[in-house]
């Protein structure tokens, strides 16, 4: 009797355990279109949360920056029966929250609703006309080209994004990571209707798409709702793989004069991809030099020490290839070369030595002792599905998350970041107002 | 015995899978107020400390003073040296931050849960025990300068709402930024920042609000042990202060670099704390909803879509603020519109609310969406901390948290008419334009360099 209750207990602690600690338990399979689904039961509060993601972003522009982002924009604007007035109405009717958009490698459209039938089948049947029958009327056209140029404008106003444009536009020479999303003045202007139903008819379709779906629904229930959504998908094809990322061999500098009274700086190269071999060694690395918040390398020598920078840090970006490695802060113009200075010896300091014992183990807690935080709410975990779908990552990810970081090693570290980080080979971008950082 | 571990494991299993959503409120016999809010979906807890006071609580020359020093509150203690309270966080596996705004300064922690206690006895050190070191002062009042040029000086939207706000208060505190005139950030001293901890750093002015999967009376029981022995100090408060009547519309125009004009305008409006009709903020909260909550409310559908005569247009509200403040408006007008064109038609649109009713079917798909947001919002633990601090600090009950959808439902088509023409007078309007001066520079000629940088 002792013994049976023990190990009822055991099972049932291990059953309560794994919900909490060791990550949602995922289910996956495919959809009659070729869709992969991803599936997180979540029973706790009455909504659930679909995001579709395609390898449809910036990335499969071609020679037309600008394609992805506007074909995207342009889902929400009229599909199947609805015009634009008429889908607003079906989704926010029913206290739905949708929302359509692109970066560099994916595209998405996502839904959140409550698990009340009328709505949530109001949502996803408006969800399912979204994504596989977008109606890209002219005058809809016509209306989110101009947005998105008044939009590139606006972010030209931005010292920032003048930054982070320059530096993608340099490290990325030659790729299609280089261009930026929201495109250009003039591709945007020369797009026409049908540059934008070859996209949707060669990246909307099932096997270029993934599923992620998180909510108090059953199995039988996903299952349903994932063939629902993407029931008027054509199979197609999956994306064709993007181009390597090469590394350039010397490094670049570029003065962007604005006029502002801070100067942005970036620096970095071509990264990591999802996926890679470096990727804990390097996710761990870079949180002790710019990635842990209020506490890093960085932040200790340009803010605390120095008193340069609101913001100083640094990350890898991984993408479906290369992404960039960044190191960015902005200060006043009299004070970017210092603070240039600053990061570029914080950073070649670390490359030579590598972590401490010490700053191994305090980044080793902060990011396993905070596990249970990335896993928190229904949105963080549907960001992860997606993620894991998206980029064929295993669905062990989550529950081996933290061992991997445990078993990460000061060594490791050093060497790979003396083969992955080059600061001879890095791309450097200050915007600001060089006439005012000589005089002051 | 089998059936009572049976019972026991059951038990423990629901209250991991219901969310529990119950608030239990204690107090400190120092004044200090404790809330809890049960959220037993992960094994994890939000901490936050709310201070009553923010930049509506300065005077002039030393506004961002409630700011500067929310950023020397991570600077140590006689126990902590500077920077030590974020690496015991860190350590923990926390994130931490501050933030400071016009009612209220907040720190707050989200850790596993069974590390809440680290969170207390670091909030209490500093409740009491900081140390304003002048050397750290010094560089840390350039890191909040760098903050200011980020966020204000360098975005041409960012300066057209503050002087918009400077300009429409006339002897309301909120006409001040939050992080402060860059005059009085320059002379600011240490001692400025020494008095304001003094003043106003003390439990009876602070509420202590606690999320997520914890057990109410053990988090009070902890509160007590790290809070429990400072003594209550006596808060003069700051003095009443009330915006005068404006009478007549006011203008004002904004000269900076950008590419864009933008477009301003807010009427003077009541909150709940200020209100003399119960039922008129939730009345403005419809209103504003009515306008712009979402892609099917008029703006959207009218001026975005419709007459294509803005490329974007708001409406915000809030009915929660210790002073009375404004209901905004804010737009930027399509390509080929001008910026008379964008504020005749947001005109006209409030011309219509004041002249006909809105419809049922507008009043019903507002509710839908409060109604949905009310169970979205649970999915985090920090918001619904969050919601429950904002409330306790501009000096009403979280209570009202939970009335919010009924209170919302209960508002008739007459009564949004009824706000709209009370409010929306052109006597309490203020209007700015950003008008955009040339951003175009010398840019001097590219170079490369090659080979290692000698670092």
């Amino acid at each position: 009797m002792r013994i049976w209750s023990l190990s009822a207990l055991f099972i049932v602690a291990l059953l309560c355990s794994s919900i909490l600690f060791a990550g949602p338990k995922i289910q996956t399979w495919e959809t009659a279109t070729g869709a992969k689904v991803l599936f997180v039961a979540a029973p706790e509060l009455p909504m659930v949360d679909v995001r579709v993601v395609f390898d449809a972003g910036g990335a499969r522009d071609g020679d037309k920056p600008g394609l992805a982002k506007l074909t995207a924009s342009l889902l929400s604007q009229g599909a199947g029966d609805w015009n634009a007035d008429e889908l607003a109405e079906r989704m926010e009717g029913v206290g739905a929250s949708f929302s359509t958009g692109s970066e560099r490698d994916m595209a998405w459209a996502t839904v959140r609703s409550l698990t009340e039938s009328k709505a949530l089948n109001t949502a996803l049947e408006t969800l399912s006309a979204v994504i596989a029958k977008p109606r890209f009327d002219a005058a809809d056209f016509k209306r989110i080209r101009e947005a998105m140029q008044i939009g590139l404008r606006q972010s030209e106003q931005n010292p920032g994004t003048v930054a982070s444009k320059a530096f993608y536009a340099k490290v990325f020479a030659g790729h299609p990571y280089a261009s930026h999303p929201g495109g250009t003045q003039e591709a945007l202007s020369a797009m026409v209707r049908d540059d934008l139903i070859r996209m949707h008819s060669t990246y909307y379709v099932g096997r270029n798409a993934v599923v992620a779906i998180v909510g108090a629904i059953g199995r039988e229930q996903a299952e349903k709702i994932a063939t629902q959504v993407t029931a008027g998908l054509a199979k197609g094809q999956p994306a064709p793989l993007l181009p390597e990322v090469s590394v350039a061999t010397k490094g670049v500098t570029e003065q962007i004069n604005f006029p502002s009274s801070q100067s942005h700086i970036r620096l970095g190269q071509p990264g990591i991809k999802r996926g890679d071999p470096d990727y804990f060694v390097l996710y761990v690395g870079n949180h002790i030099l710019g990635g842990g918040g209020l506490v890093s390398l960085l932040v200790e020598e340009v803010r605390e020490k120095r008193g340069l920078s609101y913001s100083v840090y640094s990350y890898f970006s991984p993408m479906r290839q290369f992404g960039p490695f960044i190191m960015g802060a902005q200060t006043k113009n009299a004070q970017a070369q210092e603070a240039l200075t600053v990061m570029r010896k914080t950073l070649q300091d670390f490359i030579d030595k590598g972590p401490t014992q010490e700053q191994l183990h305090a980044s080793k807690q902060n990011i396993t002792g905070g596990f249970p935080l990335r896993i928190a709410s229904n949105r963080d975990i549907v960001g992860y599905l997606a993620m894991l779908g998206f980029y064929g990552l295993p669905l062990d990810y989550l529950e081996t998350f933290v061992d991997k970081i445990n078993a990460v090693t000061a060594e490791q570290i050093r060497d790979a970041f003396k083969r992955r980080v080059q600061p001879e080979r890095f791309t450097t971008v200050v915007v600001g107002n060089a006439e005012t950082a000589s005089g002051g | 015995m089998r059936h009572s571990i049976w019972a026991l494991l059951l038990f423990w299993c629901n209250t991991v899978a219901f969310a529990g959503g119950e608030v239990h409120e204690f107090q400190l016999e120092n004044g200090m107020k404790v809330i809890v809010k049960e959220d037993h979906r992960a094994p994890i807890v939000v901490s936050q400390v709310w201070y009553k006071v923010g930049s509506s609580y300065e005077h002039r020359g030393i506004t961002g003073v409630s700011h500067v020093l929310e950023h020397m509150m991570f600077k140590g203690t006689e126990k902590h040296p500077p920077g030590e309270f974020s690496r015991i966080i860190a350590a923990n596996g926390g994130r931490e931050n501050a933030f400071t705004g016009r009612d209220y300064t907040a720190y707050f922690q989200t850790l596993s849960k069974d590390r809440l206690e680290v969170s207390f006895e670091m909030e209490a050190d500093r409740m009491r025990n900081l140390i304003l070191l002048p050397e750290e002062f010094a560089k840390e009042v350039e890191v909040v300068k760098e903050e200011r040029r980020l966020r204000t000086e360098d975005k041409p939207t960012s300066l057209t709402y503050e002087q918009f706000t400077a300009t429409a208060f006339r002897s309301s505190p909120y006409r001040n930024p939050v992080i402060g005139w860059m005059n009085d950030l320059d002379n600011m001293e240490v001692e400025d920042l020494q008095a304001w901890y003094q003043r106003w750093y003390a439990p009876n002015n602070a509420t202590l609000v606690v999320a997520g999967d914890v057990e109410p009376k053990a988090v009070f029981a902890l509160a007590k042990k790290h809070f429990g022995a400072f003594k209550p100090e006596k808060i003069n408060g700051s003095k009443p202060s009330k915006e005068a009547e404006q009478r007549g519309v006011i203008r004002v125009k904004v000269r900076a670099p950008a590419r864009e004009p933008y477009l301003m305008m807010g009427y003077k409006t009541p909150a709940v704390s200020t209100a003399t009709e119960e039922w008129e903020p939730y009345a403005l909260e419809m209103l504003a909803a009515v306008l712009d909550g979402g892609s099917s409310a008029r703006f959207a559908r009218s001026l975005v879509r419709g007459q294509e005569i803005a490329v974007s247009a708001g409406a915000s509200y809030s009915a929660f603020s210790r002073l009375s403040s404004m209901l905004l408006l804010d737009g930027s007008p399509a390509k080929g519109r001008s910026i008379a064109d964008l504020e005749s038609a947001l005109l006209a649109e409030l011309e219509q609310v004041k002249n006909e009713l809105v419809s049922q079917q507008e009043l019903e798909r507002i509710q839908a969406q409060v109604i949905a947001g009310k169970v979205y919002e649970q999915d985090s633990v920090f918001y619904q901390a969050m919601q429950i601090g904002i409330l306790e600090t501009i000096g009403l009950d979280w209570r009202l948290d939970d009335e919010y959808v009924d209170r919302l439902k209960a508002v008739t088509a007459e009564q949004v008419q009824a706000v709209a023409k009370k409010y929306l007078v052109e006597d309490h309007l203020t209007v700015a334009v950003l008008e955009p001066l040339p951003m175009e520079m010398k840019q001097p000629a590219r170079r490369a360099v090659g080979g290692s940088r000698g670092h």
